[in-house]
């Protein structure tokens, strides 16, 4: 199969050459930042690098980490580089951890943007003439516009379809023989039993390839997917702090790993203990650092995703470094059904109901396609009641108040004091039993 | 006029109840009357014994939660409409029950009903007005 780029010369150029603009564009990023946003000059000058230490792409280990905590300190536009006269979209995270994380975009950024999105979907084998599903969600969540200027950039008709009311999705699928899909993997899960439900053969559909990101799947999901939806299935991977979807892309040919479009997202792999640089192809924590973006750069981003870089040659002629499927995260977050679920919010729920003691348990299972979560609270002598109605309240006021919280449902089970082990040092949360 | 109880928290596996009679049987505390109350996820215990402070602590100390609430004992003849009788009393009172259980007493002819009431005090005078015996808790440990 003869590959399709969308930027050739830069997608296969050799590593020399990619390596020189990175460094030439390191360079002014660091220049640049150094001299407009005093956050990131403060922590440069604590740690004694100044922008003309900057003399080669591995003097990118001098600089310091940003981390989450960064943004939020700085909320909400306080790293930006740029008046805020010329930045024409903002994006922002749910801020269920606290404060959203604000992103900002100049019109050059959103060019940016759609042309490594544009790349992405040319990767999957998508086209000028393709019916593009795009059912990530529109709003301040940056997968829904983000797949959208790319789609449009690329020339194919965009069914801005957002997420949610199934059917109706279906109905379109149908009606406007859509042939690339873009949603979470769960959402297109979800997509094909809702199909079976409604008697609609996916094999009837005009869908050719799925584009699926936004939360962490396995290989043998992207089989149950291509089955049940009768498509081929690939993986993208993207973050607000550093742009949104079009960070990496997997291509058609392989289903090993995908490219970083490091022309303008300059990846390493770190040791989330002690922060070192991995040698090449180890497994450990990915660190973006934005190489073009205007309104909103980032140095050394800590994306809390663990993964490794492929450096092998891919039989696709690109040159630019692959990463791995992301197979987990170097803190606590889970992922359910795409909703972040940090233990610590659970947590704050559960004190925040008057008697309930913080000795709780999250499991999470798979049953058929769909996470679920049980919460199981330990029941102390003060909210213990005699009466099955008080207890049945108790649970269900949790299960209501996780709801609103963290926008997920749970069950909350209530078991006997002490049945929860008690760790010596931190105490185990979470009981994952998902085989992802 | 009132008799203590205690209640205890149990998760559905199998062996709890076996676990929980044995406590209190080597501590030599005798069980009077007892009821299980469960839905699908736990149950609760609900136990009237001749020594309540002792059966508490023992059973805190084997890692049981334990709560102690009041109820009341009503002694009605063991015959057809005994229960019947006292409900309509119950009713006609405005009286909640939270929930009852009965047990039949060793003679055999009178049967006692335990209730919990939201309100106790009221339930108490008015039972009593229409003249039914309502038990103390050492009056049910010497049944």
């Amino acid at each position: 199969m003869k590959t399709m780029y969308w930027e050739e010369e830069i997608e296969t150029l050799p590593r020399v050459g990619l390596e020189s603009i990175q460094l030439r564009r390191l360079r002014n990023l660091v220049a640049r930042v150094y001299r407009t946003v005093a956050p990131y000059r403060r922590k440069m000058e604590a740690a004694g690098v100044r922008p003309e230490d900057i003399n080669s792409l591995a003097d990118l280990q001098k600089l310091p980490f940003t981390v989450k905590n960064d943004l939020r300190d700085n909320y909400p536009f306080g790293l930006f580089t740029v008046p805020m006269d010329e930045v024409v979209r903002v994006h922002a995270s749910s801020g269920t951890t606290g404060k959203p994380t604000v992103v900002g975009y100049t019109w050059k950024d959103i060019e940016t943007w759609a042309g490594v999105m544009a790349r992405a979907l040319v990767c999957a084998g998508a086209h000028k003439g393709d019916m593009v599903h795009n059912a990530y969600g529109y709003g301040l969540f940056t997968g829904g516009l983000g797949a959208h200027y790319g789609a449009e950039r690329l020339g194919a008709a965009v069914i801005p379809v957002s997420g949610g009311n199934t059917k109706r999705q279906i109905t379109i699928m149908k009606d406007f023989g859509s042939t690339v899909l873009l949603s979470t993997p769960s959402y297109a899960l979800n997509l094909a039993e809702s199909m079976d439900a409604m008697g609609v053969d996916p094999k009837s559909l005009s869908l050719r390839v799925g584009i699926f990101g936004a939360e962490p799947w396995s290989e043998n999901m992207r089989e149950e997917v291509e089955r049940k939806l009768n498509l081929k299935a690939v993986d993208i991977y993207g973050l607000s702090e550093v742009m949104g979807p079009g960070v990496a892309m997997e291509c058609l040919q392989t289903d090993k790993g995908m490219h970083v479009f490091e022309d303008h997202f300059l990846p390493e792999i770190i040791d989330p203990d002690t922060g070192e640089v991995l040698p090449p192809g180890e497994k450990g924590e990915l660190v973006f650092t934005t190489l073009t973006k205007e309104a909103f750069p980032i140095i050394r981003y800590r994306t809390k995703d663990i993964s490794r870089l492929i450096y092998e040659p891919c039989e696709c002629g690109r040159t630019l470094v692959r990463m791995e499927k992301v197979t987990g995260r170097t803190d606590d977050m889970l992922i359910i059904r795409g909703v972040n679920v940090f233990p610590s919010q659970v947590e704050h729920v559960l004190m925040s109901i008057e008697d309930v003691e913080p000795h709780y348990q999250i499991v999470v299972e798979r049953e058929g396609n769909l996470d679920t979560m049980t919460i199981q609270v330990e029941v102390s002598e003060t909210i213990f009641s005699d009466e099955i109605r008080v207890l049945e309240n108790l649970s269900r006021t949790i299960e209501v108040e996780i709801k609103d919280m963290l926008g997920v449902t749970c069950k909350v089970r209530l078991v006997e004091p002490k049945t929860i082990q008690r760790s010596e040092g931190k105490a185990q949360r979470v009981i994952d039993n998902r085989k992802i | 006029m009132r008799v203590e109880q205690i209640a205890v928290f149990l998760e559905n596996k199998s062996g709890r109840l076996a676990e929980i009679t044995s406590i209190l049987a080597g501590n030599g505390i005798n069980i009077r009357a007892l009821s299980v109350a469960d839905t699908a996820d736990f149950g609760i215990l609900r136990l009237i014994v001749d020594k309540v402070e002792e059966a508490k602590t023992v059973l805190k100390k084997n890692g049981f939660t334990v709560g102690k609430t009041t109820v009341i004992a009503v002694e009605v003849p063991d015959r057809t409409g005994g229960l019947a009788s006292v409900l309509k009393v119950v009713e006609e009172a405005g009286l909640n029950v939270e929930y009852m259980y009965a047990f039949v007493n060793k003679s055999g002819e009178d049967a006692v009903l335990i209730f919990r009431f939201d309100e106790i005090d009221k339930a108490i005078e008015m039972l009593q007005k229409s003249g039914f015996k309502i038990l103390t808790g050492e009056q049910i440990c010497a049944l």
